[in-house]
């Protein structure tokens, strides 16, 4: 037989497994959560905070950690934010495109995507040491945010550098300013490849248990002040997984389980907005 | 030329890297008549009109020197403000590049980051400058849809009224109907004829045929130098190098 014919059945046959790999995984891992999370799941936990005795299987709800996560994903994902996109910018606007500096820039942001995030709550927990800060919600921010920076950096990055260089020049020809031209032009034209990597950086953040566990530490009150501590889905879901009463187990397939739908929620209203905020993009 | 001219350049040299694109050119382009500037492809062409309105700064590695007096400013000069250069001239890419907004705000926009806020202004200009661009009457209905709706040739029209919104004396058009279907390329030269009176305006082409119809002022260049320039019936019709004559020739049989 053709010995190209057989290199194509080969690639064929890896291809097919390794998506059935990811899919059934992908697929096994929401069944378990569904499986083992459904029969728990109640009113009560999305609606209160944990009584005493919730860890021992008494009553009450996750509200807490809802109402954290949330808190502390949101926060964190403006702050990275309002620091990657003007970097992004930077590096395709203003830089000019050859500059060394801007090759090193990339790597050092690729090489802090790679930092496991409890580095960065290790790092975070030393910042706030320096200014006397406790764990507290403003704690799990920073680190979040400082977690998820780099990558949105280069998410945004990616996107904008795919912006024609004629639609800077269009701008630039009627008189614009660079400033003027990175944020009517280049961030709207950009917007929807800023908001998919928004959104991805958000679910990180929203995710990660090892970056807040010094940082935000933990409460069973919903939290009122930057200053005080906040609870958080996963470390919520930690907790109880370590608590060797079923009851209690199952409330954390529970919580995984509130998890997944937030970040799904969250991502179906964002593509929502986002389908309304882009209809002007030139394609 | 008997003409008052309105850019004039001298001794302009550019250098990408290694590469010298312009070679010592000298040449004047004449107040409110159409300049075509032709040549083949990579002769630089684009370079040249792209120092007019120092675009070319921000190209990789690239070194100017000379003088390219506007109005009697050389705006070279490091000390020359390039906002207010650019803004006096209106410039059409090869392919239409509308902003990402909607077809009101593309013509606005420049307007706007020049400081105009009031509304009923902006309604004016809008409405003016569309029609001196002959769009107006195809999208009034829906300024406020996005510029991407439009066809290739309304979006030229479109870009051709955004540089004419921040009242330019001068419109330059890098091969502007290279990209468009043969009717649209025809009602962008006419609006040309048209603006004719009221500005300077410089194109580059390659098509010879497009030059002989439209342009009043003809500047040949050849591998970065400037070979012949002149008034296009001369240009045409007597050239003085043989250069010229045979470059007329190769491309019209
Ligand atoms: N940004 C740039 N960097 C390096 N070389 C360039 C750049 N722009 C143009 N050149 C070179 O300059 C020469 C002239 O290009 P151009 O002005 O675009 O020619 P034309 O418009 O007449 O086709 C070409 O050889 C091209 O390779
Ligand atoms: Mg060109």
């Amino acid at each position: 037989m053709d010995r190209r014919k057989v290199e194509e059945g080969i690639f064929r046959v890896l291809m097919v497994l390794a998506t059935g790999l990811i899919l059934s995984s992908l697929v096994m891992i929401l069944l378990t959560v569904l499986v083992k999370g459904l029969p728990y799941l109640s009113l009560e936990m999305v609606t209160q905070t944990p009584r005493g005795g919730y860890y021992l299987g008494k009553g009450g709800g996750i509200l807490n950690a809802i109402i954290g996560s949330l808190y502390l994903a949101g926060g964190a994902t403006l702050l990275a934010i309002l620091f990657s996109l003007p970097v992004a910018l930077y590096l395709n606007v203003y830089s000019r495109p050859d500059a060394r500096f801007v090759s090193v820039c990339r790597l050092a942001f690729d090489v802090l995507n790679g930092v496991p995030s409890i580095v960065f709550g290790a790092f975070g927990f030393t910042l706030m040491i320096y200014f006397g800060l406790r764990a507290s919600l403003l704690g799990g921010i920073i680190a979040i945010a400082l977690l998820i920076l780099p990558m949105l950096i280069r998410a945004m990055d990616e996107v904008i550098r795919l912006v024609p260089r004629e639609l800077m020049d269009a701008s630039y020809a009627l008189g614009a300013t660079r400033w003027e031209t990175a944020l009517r032009v280049v961030t709207r034209q950009a917007l929807p490849g800023i908001l998919t990597a928004v959104l991805i950086a958000f679910g990180r953040g929203i995710g990660d248990a090892a970056a807040v566990i010094f940082t935000a530490g933990f409460t069973d009150a919903v939290p009122t002040s930057l200053l005080r501590p906040a609870a958080t889905l996963p470390l919520a879901i930690f907790f109880q997984l370590g608590v060797p009463v079923p009851e209690v187990q199952g409330r954390a397939y529970a919580s995984a389980l509130i998890l997944t739908l937030l970040i799904l929620i969250i991502s179906v209203a964002a593509r929502r907005l986002s389908r309304r905020l882009t209809r002007h993009v030139v394609k | 030329m008997e003409n008052r001219a309105h850019i004039r350049v001298e001794g302009l040299n550019v250098h990408f890297g290694s590469e010298h694109v312009l070679k010592d050119i000298s040449l004047s382009i004449p107040d409110r008549k159409i300049t075509a500037i032709i040549g083949p492809s990579g002769c630089g062409k684009t370079t040249l009109l792209r120092s007019f309105n120092r675009l070319i700064d921000s190209s990789e590695g690239v070194r100017v020197s000379g003088r390219v007096m506007v109005d009697d400013e050389n705006i070279l000069d490091a000390r020359a403000e390039v906002t207010h250069i650019r803004r006096k001239m209106g410039l059409l890419l090869q392919r239409p590049y509308p902003l990402p907004m909607s077809i009101y705000d593309n013509v606005a926009y420049g307007p706007r980051i020049h400081g105009i806020r009031d509304r009923r202004r902006l309604d004016e200009i809008v409405e003016r400058f569309l029609s001196k661009a002959s769009l107006w009457d195809e999208v009034r209905q829906r300024l406020s849809q996005p510029a991407s709706v439009l066809s290739l040739g309304q979006q030229q029209r479109l870009c051709l009224a955004r540089g004419l919104a921040v009242e330019p004396e001068i419109i330059l058009g890098d091969e502007p109907t290279s990209a468009l279907d043969p009717q649209s390329s025809q009602r962008i030269e006419q609006t040309f004829t048209e603006l004719k009176s009221d500005y300077t305006i410089v194109i580059v082409t390659h098509i010879l045929r497009q030059a002989r119809r439209l342009a009043d002022h003809v500047i040949f260049l050849y591998l970065g130098e400037l070979i012949e320039q002149g008034p296009a019936w001369d240009f045409f019709n007597n050239p003085k190098q043989p250069m010229t004559r045979e470059y007329i020739k190769g491309l019209i049989s």
